[in-house]
């Protein structure tokens, strides 16, 4: 996979992901036409369309884009359920997650999506274990504030 | 504010968020930012320390200033030092901020690599997938070459967590793709292919992205991953719904490990262990009952899923071509799909069965699905659909339904997309030509593409039908007939105008016994045009008329009398104007048995690979092009840009830079072809014989294609070049033409010709690859204080894209004002498939290119050398022969050099002596040269007086590395 991008029905970006290296000028300008693309076309058209050099695999999820760049010889029906399961994992984390909550939480969004996705490629399809990766970083955290506490408390 | 705020609430960063959220115009969000980051600054800079959670508050939200699509300049210093907290969450932020922000300062790099040396050395699982994490996003050299032998360690070390494990994996195949020369697998191979026997499905998902990645740049060292593939699949397959608990996905069994473990077989030819292959064809038959059974869920993603397996499973049997059972099955299940109430479905079933098509097992199959994709084509409603529905059509197309299928193109055609009618009207174009049985058919076809299309037909069409028409003769006379009908109506398109102009000047007198189509009502019909037509097609009917007059003497008052009046005879393009005058001329003063042989009928053109074809490939990648065309395209190398080859000596087509512009000879009057020269010389291709650009002094110019002359292939490397590629100074001192530079992608040769202190450069920009260049600039630069010395100006700047296969010309105008020793530098600058390129080069521009020879005789030469005695007027070198010493061979270089070559002026008959003033606009200098080879030990002593010191010490460098 080349780059993920979640975008709202009203053309915001709310999340970026690239995983090969371009100039910020050339992304923001490929975010900027893909958006276009995307958003012009109608409900029922297919989820796969050839953009530039790569295929687009896109869903819509109520005002939310998903929106994938894969290589030529990647399979779409796949890279669909990619989004799928993602979709599925903030899901599971936010508790029937929505919009605002990307928004507001949008490196809690990154930290799900790097436990899922690794360089393009999936690093692991169960929800369970990815959700028990970032639940443990929370976790984590809590204990780092409780300690703080007591911390202050002793003092 | 959002209901949930799980974890930590950064509650200030949630009001900013609110902030920003509630700013009613993008001026006061800007307002709000401003503020902000004047805030944060301000923080970062003050006195206080900041204590952990604030700077991962700040920097946190300066990360939302920038997704907001800002540009961030500070801040990487706080997150580098989050790197190094003990406190998860402020690590996990700044790492987040690396990634997102990378910045290639290497004093930042280095405090990075530390940290992630620390985290991947802590031993704690947590943090070592952050540090993997970051390696992986950011995936710079820099990263690579600190980490690429440490990773497989990690990834095959007994005590390492799967977890580990698995951001292992990707993280090195992401250092891989980025830098495979610093991932050495070497003994960790064997380790890393049984990772598909791990116990841990995600350990296996992780790893065979790696694998296959590998194996496609390593098939052998990695082939024993095909039959534990085979094994891995055949478990997976044969699993009931639930046995594999998490990693079922809507009661598919593991389809994403499915899918890769299917891909990683497309990497290898079917399995030549009988077992492993009676294992696998038995898995690929399950995949394909399977797709008959009912669902087990009525939700998309189960279906999803078990198509993109399915999918997955029909590439690999076209993959293995070996199978005529399987790919008639998977033809039949592609073609239940053509129909199915998803679009998504329809979609990849079309292009899949494209493939199909290609397979002799299979061809036929997918040909009895015809009607069904003809109707796609007309009724689907998505552009994307419609267009593999296209595709479809012309892969399965053959003898049989070619008229069908052309003909349901050509009425799509008309309503068709702006956006794929140019790749329509190509496809049409071959097919039509391909299949033809009766060429009346094709003529048809083609001209009735120019009637629907005309925007879209490229040159390559039109070229083509002229090309056929010309090469059968059994066509000519329809031909003549139906343009000429075509041309009757009122408005009809510029590129009809181009095939009737040509075809009627060709095979006019064929229709010219019918009175309706006189030679007069043929030429009025053309001339009606003539003034709503470009300067090409202008020029094209120009020379149709003069055909006219050969063809039929009558016409020639009437003729004579059009391209006598003002309008021809004085246009301002000066193409048009040379034509009517020549033409003029030429119609007055020549025999009828002259001109009969001047202006006789083409011949046929020889047959090569369709131009067309090659266009297509060039526009589609060769995959799109089905196999058979391929094979056609064969016979020649493929490579062939025209389908004709130059012909004729006449080359001053001014508007056309498609080297098939001459293809057609449509300017082949051989006598005004030479009288036209001057102009013609211009536009001599680079890669012909050396056209008549020599000055008069003689240069080098025999075959600069010759293998001592051509540029050495640079390393095989995809990377750009960067800095200056030093231009091999010595390579043009005697020459002025030949390839400057030479890589995968850009040739870049040149043509140059000098007189007094002027000079013009011809640089000729071809694009190697079949994709086009984009953003392509180049840019003349006079370092330093060169410019005071020498002028190098463009006449205009370079078309922004390079089409594949393409070459681009541009122009420098030079003038040397005074004498010089550094070079102007060349840069360009494209992108190349999203990648920018970025090179430049020392244009071969030296001081000996403003030479003038003077001849003088042996008393003269001595007296001036004489005067020429004080110490920093004589430049000198003694130095060992680096070439052959071969006279004849020294004689030429001299001569290259540009000063005149003095015979029987030295009394030593080896040596050499030379004469010659450089021209520059401040003065002229003159210069001596004396050349006295030593045969017995290999050496020279070269000496050069001139009038100033700079000239003689630069041209005595240069010289120096010529022999």
């Amino acid at each position: 996979m080349r780059f993920m991008l979640l975008f709202s029905r009203q053309g915001k970006l709310r999340l970026q992901k690239w995983y090969t290296a371009a100039a910020e000028r050339d992304r923001k300008k490929m975010v900027r036409e893909l958006m276009q693309v995307v958003l012009a076309r109608k409900p029922k058209m297919c989820s796969f369309l050839e953009w530039r050099d790569l295929k687009i695999v896109y869903k819509r999820y109520a005002s939310l884009y998903f929106c994938c760049a894969v290589e030529e010889q990647d399979n779409e029906l796949v890279t669909l359920e990619v989004i799928h399961r993602f979709v599925e994992l903030l899901d599971k984390y936010f508790g029937s997650v929505c919009e605002l909550d990307i928004i507001f939480n949008f490196e809690k969004a990154y930290f799900i999506l790097d436990e899922f996705l690794m360089g393009g490629e999936i690093q692991d399809t169960s929800k369970k274990s990815v959700l028990k990766a970032i639940e443990q970083a929370d976790l984590l955290q809590e204990v780092a504030m409780i300690q703080s506490v007591v911390l202050s408390l002793g003092q | 504010m959002p209901a949930v705020s799980k974890g930590d609430g950064m509650r200030g960063l949630a009001v900013f968020i609110s902030d920003i959220r509630n700013c009613k115009s993008k001026e006061a969000e800007i307002k709000r930012i401003n503020k902000e980051l004047a805030n944060i600054r301000s923080k970062f800079k003050g006195d206080k320390a900041l204590d952990g959670y604030s700077k991962k508050k700040y920097v946190c939200k300066l990360l939302f200033i920038f997704l907001l699509g800002h540009d961030i300049d500070f801040g990487h210093m706080e997150a580098v030092n989050l790197l190094s907290s003990n406190k998860y969450t402020e690590k996990q932020i700044g790492y987040l901020f690396i990634s997102v922000l990378v910045n290639s300062n290497s004093e930042l790099i280095r405090l990075i690599n530390n940290a992630i040396k620390n985290d991947l050395a802590s031993r704690n699982p947590t943090f070592m997938c952050l540090a993997l994490h970051c390696i992986a996003n950011v995936g710079s050299r820099e990263m690579a070459e600190a980490f690429a032998g440490e990773i497989p360690r990690i990834l095959v070390a007994g005590d390492t967590m799967d977890s580990v494990k698995q951001s292992a994996a990707l993280c090195l195949l992401r250092l891989y793709k980025t830098s495979p020369d610093l991932v050495l697998m070497g003994e960790w191979t064997s380790r890393v292919v049984h990772l598909l026997n791990d116990q841990h499905m995600g350990v296996v998902t992780a790893a065979i992205s790696l694998i296959t990645c590998l194996s496609q740049k390593n098939p052998d060292e990695f082939k024993t991953c095909v039959s534990l593939a085979v094994s891995r699949l055949s478990r997976i397959v044969s699993s009931a719904s639930t046995d594999l608990q998490d990693y079922t996905y809507y009661f598919v069994p593991a389809p994403w490990l499915s899918c890769k473990l299917l891909r990683l077989l497309q990497c290898y030819p079917p399995p030549e262990d009988g077992a492993v292959k009676g294992r696998l064809v038995e898995c690929l038959e399950t995949i394909l009952n399977k797709a008959q059974e009912p669902p087990k869920s009525k939700k998309v993603q189960h279906s999803n899923a078990k198509n993109a397996i399915l999918f997955e499973a029909i590439s690999l049997i076209i993959h293995y071509d070996s199978e005529p059972n399987l790919l008639v099955r998977a033809c039949n299940q592609l073609g239940q799909f053509l129909q199915h109430r998803e679009t998504n479905l329809r979609y990849l079933a079309l292009e899949s069965m494209c493939t199909l098509a290609s397979s002799e097992f299979s061809h036929e199959a997918v040909k009895t699905h015809i009607e069904t994709v003809i109707n796609a084509l007309k009724t689907e409603r998505d552009v994307s659909v419609r267009q593999r529905a296209a595709d479809l059509l012309y892969a399965m197309c053959d003898r049989s339904n070619a008229k069908q299928i052309v003909a349901e193109m050509l009425s799509y055609l008309e309503t068709a997309d702006y956006s794929i009618r140019e790749e329509m009207v190509l496809k049409v174009a071959i097919l039509a030509e391909k299949y033809a049985v009766d060429y009346s058919w094709y003529v048809d076809t083609i001209l009735n593409l120019i009637r629907i299309a005309g925007d879209y037909v490229s040159e390559e069409v039109w070229y083509r039908v002229i090309q056929i028409v010309i090469n059968r003769d059994d066509v000519q006379g329809y031909a003549a007939k139906t343009v000429f009908e075509a041309l009757q109506a009122p408005a009809c398109h510029e590129n009809m105008v181009k095939v009737g102009g040509y075809i009627l000047g060709e095979f006019g007198n064929l229709i010219a016994g019918d009175p309706r189509s006189s030679p007069l009502v043929q030429f009025n019909l053309l001339h009606s045009k003539f003034h709503l037509c470009s300067v090409p097609t202008r020029a094209l009917l120009l020379s149709a008329y003069i055909k006219f007059i050969n063809l039929f003497p009558e016409t020639k008052a009437t003729i004579q009398e059009v391209l006598r009046c003002d309008s021809q005879i004085r246009n301002s393009d000066v193409e048009l104007q040379q034509r009517a005058v020549e033409y003029l001329k030429l119609s007055s003063i020549a025999s009828t048995d002259v001109l009969a042989t001047v202006l006789e009928e083409m011949p046929p053109f020889p047959e090569r690979e369709s131009s067309i074809l090659a266009k297509l490939k060039k526009k589609k990648g060769p995959g799109a092009v089905s196999v058979s065309d391929l094979d056609e395209g064969k016979r020649d190398g493929g490579g062939e840009l025209n389908g004709a080859g130059e012909r004729g000596p006449e080359s001053s087509v001014v508007s056309t830079p498609s080297p098939s512009a001459d293809l057609l000879g449509l300017r082949s009057a051989p006598p005004v072809g030479s009288a036209a020269q001057g102009a013609g010389s211009l536009l001599v291709d680079v890669f012909s014989e050396a056209g008549p650009l020599a000055p008069a002094s003689g240069v080098n110019d025999d075959g600069f294609l010759s293998s001592e002359d051509s540029a050495p292939p640079l390393p095989e490397s995809d990377d750009p070049p960067c800095g200056p590629v030093p231009f091999q100074s010595f390579r043009f001192v005697c020459k002025n033409n030949g390839v400057l530079f030479e890589n995968q992608l850009l040739q870049i040769g040149i043509k140059s010709e000098y007189r007094q202190n002027l000079g013009r450069m011809y640089l000729f920009y071809g694009n190697k690859t079949s994709v086009q260049f984009v953003n392509f600039t180049s840019t003349v630069s006079c370092p330093g204080d060169l410019q005071s010395h020498i002028l190098c100006t463009p006449t205009k700047p370079v078309d922004p894209l390079v089409e594949g296969g393409a070459q681009l010309q541009q122009v420098l105008n030079i003038e040397c004002l005074s004498d010089f020793s550094d070079a102007p530098l060349l840069n360009i600058r494209f992108r190349y498939g999203g990648a920018l390129q970025n090179l430049t080069l020392k244009l071969p521009l030296t001081i000996n290119k403003f030479f003038q020879p003077t001849e003088m005789g042996s008393q003269d030469f001595f007296q001036r050398w004489k005067q020429l005695s004080l110490p920093q007027q004589e430049a000198q070198k003694i130095f060992k022969a680096n070439h052959s010493m071969d006279k004849e061979v020294l004689k030429a270089k001299l001569l290259g050099l540009g000063m005149a070559l003095l015979e029987n002026v030295d009394p030593n008959p080896e040596n050499f002596v030379c004469a010659g003033v450089v021209q520059t606009k401040a003065q002229q200098v003159g210069c001596l040269l004396r050349l006295e080879p030593n045969i017995q030990a290999q050496m020279y002593r070269l000496t050069l007086r001139s009038s100033k010191d700079t000239v003689s010490k630069r041209l005595c460098d240069l010289l120096a590395e010529q022999f």
